[in-house]
């Protein structure tokens, strides 16, 4: 299945997957709308330090901790993707005390979110590696995780 | 192939997961002797605070039985399994034979033996969809609860009730609330935000006897109520297979194929005691995700694969009021205290291990700690300081994130 994966030589730490991610889930039509002078919460992070960054973003695991302790039935795994139902969380957070990644975080209603790889919004395909410009994020089938 | 899965909650539908992952035409039966349909029984609390409903708190969809070719048998209690025939009998008489079978039968509610018990109006445990539904419909906007116990199933359930009535008490024989996840530091916390939301707390006491609807404790107190709620902790329904012959302890011993010593027959969940990992003992881990991976490693090896769950440690996230704490692993060792601005971090590490964490407040990424519990991961091999400062992936190897980040493989 194609998982979105990073090369970190080629991140420049510039956020732009965070911002394209936050636009992407947020429904609004217009960039303007959807990010200026708000707070974003994306599903995908950039970790830096010392001249190293990357981004983090859920591996689709095909073992998936989150999906197998998940309380509430909440998250599934589809096709290999693994989906929130934000209708049935209840924001208990035993997702984000097993994703080895830190892959899964809370909405501001309280409930959780996580990257579908655009496969729920309009986007279709991940924003983040569409709008990472040095090509640091890709789409790509490689086996397993 | 047939097999029975006794038992319809987190371990029950983790079995038939498993078998499903490798037989999609394997017999199943999945008896229960609670007549819904699959739910998750940690949400009991949220449905009668409102942040669920019956529809909503279902375990799995609507099509999960008939989508896995599942002969759903609801309200049967299965009262003897003979694994010398292979057969189960149910209370309604119904008799069934297995090629392979799986105990999934939970946990039950303790209630300690306190004279005057019996004569007490308004009893209620809280472990069950009917427990809530029948507390749910006892109280009032005047009653006044009693709960004894103040850990998890004790203070969730104070935490679904809080605007359902007028006044909550809750005694513990500890001298703080959530004594076995939390220290004397961190405990006092959670206790706050409790009282704060109107739940009163009463630590280092018991009930010597209940008369005419009050509590006379040890103490010498006399608490009047309307309700009482016991949530002292549960005991693994161990009876069926003990019955059988299976060898137990606390709970129902198993291997890490979810194996019990009876041929053919498996066990899994909160009827179960398995290794803790990260104390190197065997313990009662009545947790969910546990239940969920030792049903499902069991339904593999039903199915005839070869799957182990090797990794069992106690974990737990839990929120009151808004205020969410993860913890997990054991308190031994030394302590690093990366407490500040109100959030609590307590790591504790010993032999170049992490060994278990508390965390209160943020909990953003807790689940790195977690892993590094899980995965034994020497603590020589990542950047301790930075990953104890902010749990993140830059502490770890930059060949460990190209394997988990980029996709790289690399040849072992
Ligand atoms: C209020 C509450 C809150 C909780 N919160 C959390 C939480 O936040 N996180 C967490 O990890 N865990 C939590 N738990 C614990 C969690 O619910 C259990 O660990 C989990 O449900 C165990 O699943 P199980 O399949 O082993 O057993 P159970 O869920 O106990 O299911 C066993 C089933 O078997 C049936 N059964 C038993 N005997 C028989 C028989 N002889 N014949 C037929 N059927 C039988 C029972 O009726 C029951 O339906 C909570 C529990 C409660 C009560």
């Amino acid at each position: 299945m194609k998982r979105v994966y990073v090369n970190e030589k080629w991140c420049l730490a510039c956020h732009l997957c965070e911002y394209y991610c936050a636009f992407a889930n947020s429904g609004e039509k217009s960039m303007v709308k959807a990010l200026k002078n708000l707070k974003i919460n994306p599903r995908i992070h950039i970790e830096e330090k010392n001249g190293i960054s990357f981004a983090v973003s859920c591996r689709h695991c095909e073992e998936p901790l989150c999906v197998k302790g998940c309380i509430s039935g909440a998250l599934s795994q589809k096709d290999g993707v693994i989906l929130i139902d934000q209708n049935k969380c209840v924001g208990c957070y035993t997702c984000v005390l097993s994703c080895p990644y830190g892959a899964i975080s809370p909405t501001e209603t309280g409930v959780m979110q996580k990257c579908e790889l655009c496969t729920t919004n309009a986007s279709g395909t991940p924003a983040c590696v569409k709008g990472c410009p040095n090509g640091a994020i890709v789409f790509e089938e490689r086996g397993t995780v | 192939m047939k097999h029975i899965i006794i038992g319809n909650s987190a371990a029950g539908i983790g079995c038939v997961e498993g078998i499903r992952r490798l037989h999609p035409d394997d017999e199943i039966y999945l008896l229960s002797d609670e007549k819904y349909h699959t739910y998750s029984r940690p949400l009991i609390s949220y449905l009668l605070e409102g942040k669920t409903d019956l529809e909503r708190m279902k375990y799995r969809s609507d099509d999960f039985y008939e989508k896995n070719k599942v002969t759903f048998m609801p309200g049967e209690r299965v009262v003897k399994i003979n694994p010398a025939t292979k057969k189960i009998t149910t209370e309604s008489g119904t008799r069934l034979s297995y090629d392979d079978l799986l105990c999934a039968t939970g946990s039950s509610p303790f209630i300690p033996t306190t004279p005057g018990y019996e004569s007490v109006q308004n009893a209620f445990t809280f472990s069950s969809l009917d427990d809530a539904l029948a507390l749910q419909e006892a109280l009032t906007e005047e009653s006044r609860v009693l709960i004894i116990g103040a850990g998890l199933i004790g203070l969730k359930c104070a935490e679904g009730i809080r605007d359902l009535c007028r006044k909550i008490t809750v005694v513990d024989l500890a001298n703080r609330v959530l004594s076995s996840i939390l220290d004397e530091q961190t405990a006092p916390i959670i206790q706050k935000k409790l009282e704060e939301n109107g739940i009163r707390f009463l630590p280092e006491d018991c009930v010597a006897s209940y008369k005419n609807g009050e509590a006379h404790m040890k103490s010498g107190k006399v608490i009047p109520f309307d309700i009482l709620v016991t949530c002292v902790g549960v005991r693994p329904n161990t009876e069926l297979l003990k019955t059988a012959g299976a060898k137990t302890g606390k709970g129902i011993q198993i291997d890490d194929h979810s194996r019990t010593s009876l041929p053919n027959i498996y066990a899994a969940g909160d009827c179960t005691e398995c290794l803790d990992i990260s104390s190197g003992q065997q313990k009662v881990l009545a947790l969910l995700p546990n239940a969920y991976k030792q049903g499902e490693t069991a339904g593999i090896n039903m199915a005839g694969g070869d799957h182990s769950f090797k990794d069992s440690i106690p974990m737990n996230a839990i929120g009151f009021f808004g205020l969410h704490m993860i913890t997990a692993g054991t308190y031994e060792g030394s302590v690093l205290d990366k407490s500040e601005n109100g959030n609590i971090k307590k790591l504790f590490y010993q032999d170049d291990l992490l060994k278990g964490f508390i965390m209160i407040g943020d909990v953003d990424k807790a689940g790195i700690y977690t892993a590094l519990i899980r995965e034994q991961i020497p603590l020589s091999s990542i950047d301790f300081d930075l990953i104890a400062q902010t749990p993140g992936l830059m502490a770890f190897s930059k060949k460990y994130r190209d394997e988990t980040l980029g996709g790289v493989r690399y040849g072992y």
